[in-house]
């Protein structure tokens, strides 16, 4: 028999593991033949369109649709009236994804028509009259929780808080995490540092919009083709709010363009199937550019305060920080996972971080990388640079005197287990990067960071085809390159070559529940979960091998992709190859098949460490990025290649939040720059090589010791490039994005003071 | 609206469609031909996602009209590869890991196919500065600089073995 108790321990020879092969979705992609979210069609269909509001806030008090529906092309129109209200916990989402009683944001869906072209549908959107009453809004964090603010929800009272307030406001909750006393703390430090800083929303900015093709028969059944992190979550949300059985809709996942956490909710999906089901046809909805930035969402933008105490000697004594978030319209920004995060990295005897959740009438936020944590260790690391520099330590070696290591009480709760932190400051310190020399007006910075990682629910299918080849169905969307990955562990457990097992991505009427591709899961726990149907499947086919020889299953063994006799005593046979007994399936038993399906755990955390350098032009006040590299921990990394993706893009990605990208708001509380002309992330002329080292410290929580790295790699860059911005221009950054008027700025600011002292 | 009758060329073959005035060629390319390939990113000009080459010159398809079209030549992703065997760069994109979700990548392949015609041996700076105008959020640019690096380099060894 095959080998159960290898889980417990972390294997640690691989023979494909670790390797890197071409990906097998690669053809389809440098080609033009992958079908992404817009590239499909179907015939009969109609064109959608939504109609959005103006407005960043105003009641709507009636809607008159009589004149789009009577344009000859158009085949449905649909308003709030179309969808059942709720009351549950999809309340928030219908309203997001069709405005009821108020426009609560500039782009706020309103109604949508369908019709025999998109030239016919944008003339019936033309036609629609919505009577508006114009209300004040309120766009920044600090505002909205005025006492005095413009209030978005009347019935919004603050959650976590004891009593619960008799007034509304726009706090939607408040949380707390930590533990000692830090005031006591605080009394034995030498040098407290205190600091505000602030961030503003950036967007993930996959380069795909949103994008489905909605199907509904007069049947009731329905077919939903999109681009999603989570079709799954797309099925069951959509079905919920249209009334159906989750039977009754298939949602095929199709090939995605980006995601970063934005692909893990529903906009037009319920819009597309509800224009569809009125219709009689299917109707492909797909977003613009411009609707992306306004309706889709982008991540919060926040106010953060930090207060660290150290003593002369390198000690953290206390920490603390207040986290304020907005989100958007709706309760749900990610300050609960920054005030988790914010001091993850350091083992404190005394810490507290306080969060408050914001509602402004802004898009709704999604899930953007590492949600919360980026902005809450761009504040902390700040912080702890400039303690590192008032000490006159290293920051590393200031990191490492403090760093959280297996045994660490974490500040968020739970104590860690092994980590890889002082690993990534270790080979941080030493990579050539660190000591190369700088020159005028360039600065260093560091940064690390933490993310939880995720596992959840997952099952997969493996298929032994008659060939001896093996099909596997997973059911989350492939976003980076996991296909690869699923295909080197499914040949690492069975054996055979990684190129006689194909992967797909399997629709919701194919398999059981899985959740969303997010939080660095999908290489841990679909993976986890191939290994395991992999040996489900090698467990059945000894069985075979057991039956074939006429000798008792556990008398076989399976090594090197061979079933083989235990021992002398089994009997004296020819190993049989996964292709021998996959030839002889039919003959004894008919088809053999692995399967898996769990809730996974124990996805172990992944910490980084990033050093960039900057140079800072004091007439113009533009940054430019030497040099970056890349310090983090994989656990074990599958396929190098795609995790040294992970690390690139979660860099470049930070590099854009800091410097550039941001939403611009008027005081009219209209977005000013919802194109990427505007709206400007990084090119491939703004940006070095990003060099990458991958630490390996196995997650015992795996049978092969993998981390989820997706998100990690977006946490250090903020701080770490503040840090260097900080020490180039001579002047402390703490706003974000350093634009060059900023820089400018802070460093005639600076001169004044000086001119002063 | 009336529909104008184009009668163009496409990666070598003729085709022949109808649009309507305000149709941009990526439109017709994905809409009415099913040339799926070329994406649209942002529809306009900020992307590249939807780059192709009209007569010789690398332009985006959101910014140009169908009707535009007419007695032209253009070649979108669908027509790089010849047959079943990859371009150099096609090739290159896949040994490096040059794509994570791909959506970039035809507008980058066109477009850097574009530049080592021109330039057969680019810089590192030449190529940041060609792609410049094509996004990709994924991958940091790392590895799709060296993927074109590495295929000019492949691209170059097989013309002097020639
Ligand atoms: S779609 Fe043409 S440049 Fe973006
Ligand atoms: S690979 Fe995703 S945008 Fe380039």
């Amino acid at each position: 028999m095959p080998r159960d108790d290898v889980t417990a321990e972390t294997r640690q020879s691989f023979t494909k593991v670790g390797t890197r092969p071409l990906r097998p979705d690669g053809v389809d992609k440098v080609t033009g033949r992958a079908r992404f979210g817009a590239d499909m069609a179907a015939p009969g269909m109609l064109i959608g369109k939504v109609l959005r509001s103006p407005h960043a806030h105003a009641r709507i008090r009636s809607i008159d649709t009589s004149k789009a529906e009577a344009l000859p092309g158009v085949k449905a129109v649909v308003t709030r009236d179309d969808f059942a209200n709720r009351t549950d916990e999809l309340r928030d989402i219908l309203v997001n994804v069709m405005a009821r009683e108020k426009a609560l944001y500039e782009g706020h869906a309103v109604a949508a028509v369908a019709a025999v072209s998109a030239a016919v549908a944008r003339k019936a959107l033309r036609l629609i009259e919505v009577d508006y009453e114009l209300l004040p809004h309120v766009i920044d964090v600090e505002e909205a929780m005025r006492p005095d603010s413009v209030l978005l929800h009347d019935d919004m009272f603050t959650a976590g808080v004891d009593p619960v307030p008799d007034q509304p406001s726009n706090v939607a909750k408040r949380c707390e995490f930590g533990h000692g006393e830090v005031e006591k703390g605080f009394a034995e430090a030498d040098i407290v540092i205190e600091r505000s800083f602030r961030t503003e929303a950036s967007h993930q900015g996959y380069i795909e919009p949103h994008a489905c093709l909605a199907s509904v028969g007069a049947d009731g059944q329905g077919e939903l083709w999109c681009c999603t992190q989570g079709h799954f979550m797309v099925r069951d949300t959509c079905a919920a709010l249209l009334g159906m059985d989750v039977s009754r809709l298939r949602v095929i996942a199709s090939e995605i363009g980006g995601g970063f956490g934005g692909k893990t909710t529903v906009f037009i999906e319920p819009v597309a199937l509800t224009l569809s089901r009125k219709a009689g046809r299917p109707v492909k909805l797909v977003m613009t550019r411009d609707e992306v930035f306004r309706a889709s969402g982008p991540t919060a933008s926040t106010s953060v305060w930090v207060r660290i105490g150290v003593t002369k000697d390198g000690r953290i004594t206390a920490g603390e920080a207040v986290l304020k978030y907005q989100g958007g319209a709706f309760a749900g920004s990610p300050v609960e996972p920054g005030a988790m995060t914010a001091f993850a990295c350091y083992d404190l005897e005394n810490v507290r971080a306080i969060g408050y959740d914001v509602v402004t009438n802004r898009p709704k936020q999604a899930a953007y990388r590492a949600p919360g944590a980026p902005m809450a260790a761009f504040a902390v690391e700040s912080v702890v640079a400039e303690l590192a520099d008032r000490i006159g330590m290293d920051p590393i070696e200031f990191r490492l005197k403090n760093a959280s290591r297996e045994g660490t009480r974490s500040a968020y709760g739970p104590t860690f287990g092994p980590i890889g932190l002082v690993e990534t400051l270790k080979a941080a310190k030493a990579h050539p990067h660190y000591s190369a020399p700088l020159g005028n007006n360039q600065g260093r910075g560091v940064a690390s960071g933490f993310w939880f990682n995720f596992g959840g629910q997952t099952c997969v299918s493996l298929n032994i085809n008659i060939d001896g080849t093996v099909g596997l169905a997973v059911g989350t969307p492939d976003i980076g390159g996991s296909r690869a990955s699923m295909c080197l562990m499914a040949a690492e457990e069975l054996g055979i070559e990684y190129d006689r097992v194909r992967v797909i991505v399997a629709d919701t009427s194919s398999l059981g529940f899985n959740d969303v591709t997010d939080g660095s899961r999908v290489t841990f726990a679909s993976g986890m979960a191939t290994i395991q149907a992999a040996r489900d499947a090698v467990k059945k086919l000894c069985a075979r091998a057991a039956r074939m020889w006429d000798i008792p299953e556990d008398a076989v063994v399976w090594e090197g992709g061979y079933a083989k006799p235990a021992g002398a005593n089994a009997g004296d046979f020819q190993p049989l190859s996964l292709r021998d007994i996959a030839a002889a399936a039919a003959k004894t038993g008919g088809p053999i098949a692995g399967h898996w399906e769990f809730n996974a755990e124990n996805a172990g955390p992944s910490f980084a460490t990033h050093i960039v350098d900057a140079e800072v032009d004091p007439e113009t006040g533009r940054t430019s990025i030497l040099r970056y590299t890349v310090v983090q921990d994989a656990g074990k990394a599958v396929h190098p290649s795609y995790v040294e993706g992970q690390f690139q893009g979660g860099a470049a990605q930070g590099i854009g939040w800091a410097l550039n990208e941001e939403y611009i708001y008027g005081a009219d509380g209209k977005l000013q720059n919802p194109g990427f002309l505007d709206y400007r992330m990084p090119v491939a002329s703004d940006l070095p090589m990003i060099d990458t080292v991958i630490v390996e410290v196995p997650n015992p929580g795996h049978p092969y010791g993998v981390r989820g790295v997706g998100e990690t790699s977006i946490v250090p860059p903020l701080a770490a490039v503040a840090n260097a911005v900080s020490a180039a221009a001579g002047v402390r950054l703490t706003s974000l994005p350093m634009s060059p008027p900023k820089i400018l700025a802070a460093l005639e600011a600076e001169k004044g003071a000086q001119a002063a002292e | 609206m009336a529909g104008h009758h184009v009668s163009t060329t496409i990666n070598g073959d003729a085709f022949e469609f109808v649009c309507e005035p305000d149709e941009t060629l990526l439109d017709v390319l994905r809409d009415r031909l099913s040339l799926t390939g070329s994406k649209e990113g942002c529809g306009t000009g900020d992307c590249g996602a939807c780059s192709v080459i009209l007569d010789g010159r690398l332009v985006c398809s959101c910014l140009v009209l169908g009707a535009e079209a007419e007695g032209r030549t253009i070649a979108t992703i669908e027509g790089m590869a010849d047959g079943d065997r990859l371009h150099p760069l096609q090739r290159k994109f896949l040994e490096h890991a040059a794509l994570q979700c791909g959506i970039c990548t035809p507008g980058i392949l066109v477009a850097a196919k574009a530049l080592l015609e021109k330039h057969p041996d680019p810089s590192e700076t030449e190529i940041r500065y060609w792609l410049a105008g094509n996004l990709c959020r994924c991958t940091g640019y790392d590895k799709i600089v060296r993927a074109v690096l590495d295929a000019a380099a492949e691209i170059r060894e097989g013309r002097d073995a020639a």
